[in-house]
């Protein structure tokens, strides 16, 4: 491995890092040599999974923590004992997200809240806790998962849509108060990647219009997240990983 | 009562002479601002033995020094 690029003794959290992905993300930066902390919110037996394999097939440090992001003492406290855990913190990626799609003049009042709690206000709770530490070290390196959908928009997803335009502008102002600090925030925008919660776009009519004519895959994600982490002259900067549908 | 080591931090970061930092000085000119407040109340927690977050404005070495006070009272 390049010398370089190794993030051997460092720490990455990564919410929603069971599944999807989270999961590929969190496999690559264990793959870099990153000790893992991984974030999930329900399926256990998928985030020991990714944990196994973080730990004998990359033999770095790995945890899994159950935690709904969206609870800000929740949050909090699992923050703390990340810290307890590993020592400290250099990367996080604020993957963790929910779908409840539906058209605007239909959707339900705790859709919207519910995709924006998890969504936005969970990466919110994420940084804030975590953002101390980064100050501290002089040193961290933030990723939120945006969508192309925050700018492009979506119908039927005016709440996940809104929430990922959110994380835009979060990602730019957290850029800008901690760039003196050395810690750097970065987006990434992926346009249609195949997972279990893309399933239901298979007939998106959107997906006609991608120059590079194919979905993308999980491992496309972790490529932009790979180069985000190493890209030290960087931040608060939106990279598109879409086959070019939202040029 | 934490003034002392407030201002012995800030006299080692800044370099300003110690007997120039005084409770009334703010500390935005003593050329700290306010994320460098987090980091010194970050390499303060050691002495104060708990984890104190930075939730509202302090203006002075006074303000920050019963900021603390108030936090470990409400703590303990």
């Amino acid at each position: 491995m390049n010398e370089n690029k190794s993030l051997k003794g460092k720490t990455a959290v990564v919410t929603g890092g069971s599944r999807g992905i989270g999961e590929a993300i969190s496999l690559r930066l264990a793959s870099l040599g990153a000790n893992i902390a991984i974030i999930y919110a329900g399926n256990e037996e998928a985030a020991n999974k990714v944990c196994s394999k973080c730990i004998e097939e990359y033999k770095v440090e790995a945890k899994t923590y159950k935690l709904d992001v969206s609870d800000f003492n929740a949050v909090k406290e699992t923050v703390a004992l990340i810290k307890k855990d590993f020592g400290t913190v250099h990367i996080l990626v604020n993957n963790a997200g929910i779908t409840k799609d539906n058209l605007i003049a239909m959707m339900k009042e705790e859709d919207f809240d519910a995709v924006m709690d998890t969504n936005l206000k969970g990466a919110f709770n994420m940084i804030r806790h975590l953002s101390g530490l980064f100050i501290r070290n002089r040193e961290g390196c933030i990723i939120n998962i945006s969508s192309v959908s925050a700018l492009l928009g979506n119908a039927g997803q005016c709440n996940y849509s809104a929430s990922k335009a959110g994380l835009i502008a979060l990602t730019k102002s957290v850029a800008r108060e901690l760039s003196s600090k050395g810690v750097r925030c970065n987006a990434i925008a992926p346009g249609f990647i195949v997972t279990a919660m893309t399933e239901d776009q298979a007939d998106n009519p959107l997906l006609e219009h991608i120059p590079l004519k194919r979905m993308g895959s999980v491992e496309d994600v972790a490529d932009a997240v790979e180069y985000l982490v190493f890209a030290s002259y960087v931040t608060g900067d939106v990279l598109k990983v879409d086959g070019g549908i939202a040029m | 009562m934490y003034f002392d080591s407030i201002a012995k931090i800030i006299s080692e970061r800044t370099g300003n002479d110690i007997s120039t930092i005084k409770p009334e000085s703010r500390i935005i000119d003593l050329g700290i601002d306010s994320l460098d407040t987090v980091e010194l109340l970050m390499n303060l927690e050691d002495e104060i033995g708990m984890e104190i977050d930075l939730d509202e404005k302090v203006d002075t070495i006074d303000d920050l020094d019963k900021f603390i006070q108030k936090k470990v009272a409400n703590q303990g």
